[in-house]
């Protein structure tokens, strides 16, 4: 798409992208650059001189079993996150679809944990289910149970996915509901006339009506756990016990700045950064596949 | 004759439990927020015997004002400070850099305007996570760690905001222009005169989803700012958590906690409907 009215001169322009272009080169492509670049090279160990290691990087990683359960850490995270938060909303958004009026002040009550810092939420959900002060723990402990993230790994992971997913679930409502209110009533209102009773309805008519939605959600919410969680994950648990809930980018963190292992923190980045691109691929795929709907 | 109910919407029993639905889904949001307050209201004495309270107590003006005063690293009132800054100067900075280029790239033909389109492209994918060691290097070798420059500079170098305008640009009339361009105005008139009054809406709503991405921020201001007095709120809160067996100081850390959140979900109650058009926007 192009516009048929231009403005003449070749200055002014260049002039007004230099901004741009001297920050993005700078604070973008110089240092996504020297990621790729550092990807394949491994320091000595008085950082005087780097040798080059080809894929060297590359392969000691997917060799290692740590990285490897790292890996395995950021899939079901994810996946827990996603299906936490969306299930969630949906459920909520449902509901909220349902009422006549009063829709609105519900979406207000419950949009605004979005502006809740993950690392915020992480100190609130620790604080729940802190061993020695929180009140969640008490009360588990009155029903006999011991509840003790600080050493259960599975614990752990089932308390960062909760403070992952409460944060989360503000936004995939607002698109959850916005989505289920473009929905024409007649269509509803037909199939309920021929007696298809609520969850005949929404299984057959309204989920189906959601897909674009929630494939889209599906995409961002994934790119959230994998990304925006460091805060949640950085201020619970600092990824244990032993690495637990280490996810992909909490490596990057502590692999590079704790553990000043820098060929390996950047051919890390290397690897994420080709994740991130497939899933923008998917999300360009899908979002052109929606045009024909 | 059999009672008549809403085909779709409910009525009666399924109304209220429609209802009682939603409010338990409000209040599991609220829970977590609501505890915390109650915590920033009583003593430390109160929470270190669980179970806490849970209703509020009569010390919340000595923990904010001892959170605001004097913190525990540094006075939060100075960390609210500097997220203030951050989020404000990666909210304007973007977007003020973002409209001019913008406006270049769909309102002139100039020499390397393709190439310039795809680098924005190719910037929409990769999370600052993704580069942050050798991004820390470029600011450490700039001088500007525990800097509000390093602080903003490296959030703002994305092309998000340049897209959307870019789109937003594309459907502004060519008439208006057209007309411009008779008139004998110049490029710069028709940016300020016409284009930036239209693009109003368009940009209070990335304002506001720019200024929550910035005040959240973590990760980055926890690398550059290894002096507490330029600590951010939200990054601050986990300095104040002791590292070894000591108890934590919960009413403190918790009334810093509230205080973090309040900026930005003050902004996005009040400009609800900015809000959830600059989310749409900004994710389409």
């Amino acid at each position: 798409m192009e516009k048929r009215v231009t403005f003449k001169g070749i200055w002014l322009p260049l002039l007004l992208v230099l901004p741009q272009i001297v920050i993005t080169a700078v604070f973008f492509f110089y240092p996504a650059g020297q990621a790729i670049w550092q990807s394949l090279f491994i320091p000595d160990p008085f950082g005087l001189s780097m040798k080059y290691v080809g894929l060297g990087n590359f392969e000691y990683l997917l060799g290692n079993s740590f990285y490897r359960a790292s890996f395995v850490t950021t899939a079901i995270f994810s996946v827990l996150v996603t299906l936490v938060s969306m299930g969630v909303a949906l459920y909520l958004a449902v509901l909220a679809d349902r009422l006549i009026k009063g829709s609105g002040v519900y979406r207000t009550l419950l949009i605004w944990p979005y502006a809740v810092a993950p690392a915020v939420a992480g100190v609130l959900w620790l604080f729940m289910f802190s061993t020695r002060v929180g009140v969640v723990t008490w009360y588990l402990g009155l029903l006999g149970y011991d509840w003790n993230h600080v050493l259960n790994g599975g614990e752990a992971m089932a308390l960062v996915v909760l403070a992952s997913a409460w944060g989360r679930i503000s936004y995939n409502f607002l698109f959850f509901l916005a989505a289920l209110q473009s929905i024409p009533r007649s269509v509803i209102e037909a199939a309920a006339i021929d007696g298809a009773h609520f969850w005949t309805r929404f299984r057959t008519i309204v989920f189906p009506l959601l897909s674009p939605t929630t494939f889209f959600l599906l995409v961002v919410n994934i790119v959230y756990a994998f990304f925006e969680t460091f805060g949640v994950i950085h201020t619970i648990t600092a990824g244990g016990p032993q690495q637990s809930t280490t996810i992909l980018v909490y490596k990057v963190y502590s692999d590079g700045f704790v553990g000043q292992d820098l060929g390996s923190s950047a051919a890390q980045s290397v690897i994420l950064l080709l994740i991130v691109g497939l899933l923008t691929v998917v999300q360009f795929k899908f979002i052109e596949r929606r045009v024909h709907y | 004759m059999t009672k008549r109910t809403g085909m779709v919407e409910k009525r009666g029993s399924g109304y209220w439990l429609t209802h009682v639905g939603l409010i338990i889904g409000v209040l599991f949001i609220f829970f977590p927020i609501w505890l915390a307050f109650v915590a920033s209201t009583v003593t430390q004495a109160d929470i270190i015997r669980p179970p806490m309270p849970l209703w509020p107590g009569e010390h919340f003006i000595k923990n904010y004002s001892e959170a605001l005063v004097s913190g525990i690293n540094a006075p939060v009132a100075l960390m609210l400070l500097n997220s203030l800054v951050m989020a404000m100067g990666i909210a304007i900075g973007k977007i003020i850099i973002s409209l001019l280029s913008a406006f270049a790239i769909v309102y002139f033909r100039f020499p390397g305007r393709q190439v310039f389109f795809w680098l924005i492209f190719l910037t929409l994918m990769l999370p600052v996570e993704v580069r942050i060691v050798p991004t820390y290097e470029v600011v450490a070798n700039f001088g500007l760690l525990n800097s509000y420059s390093g602080l903003i500079f490296p959030l703002i170098a994305s092309a998000t905001a340049t897209f959307l305008f870019r789109q937003f640009f594309m459907t502004v009339p060519d008439e208006l222009a057209e007309a411009a361009r008779v008139d004998g105005a110049r490029p710069m008139r028709f940016f300020l005169d016409i284009l930036l009054p239209m693009s109003r809406t368009n940009i209070a709503a990335l304002f506001v989803i720019l200024f929550i991405y910035g005040w959240n921020q973590y990760l980055w201001p926890l690398l550059i700012t290894t002096d507490p007095s330029m600590n951010t709120i939200v990054m601050g809160i986990k300095q104040m958590l002791p590292t070894g067996d000591d108890f934590a100081n919960w009413p403190v850390i918790l009334a810093t906690s509230i205080l973090a959140m309040i900026p930005p979900v003050i902004i996005v109650i009040s400009m609800q409907r900015l809000f959830v058009r600059g989310l749409v926007d900004s994710e389409k």
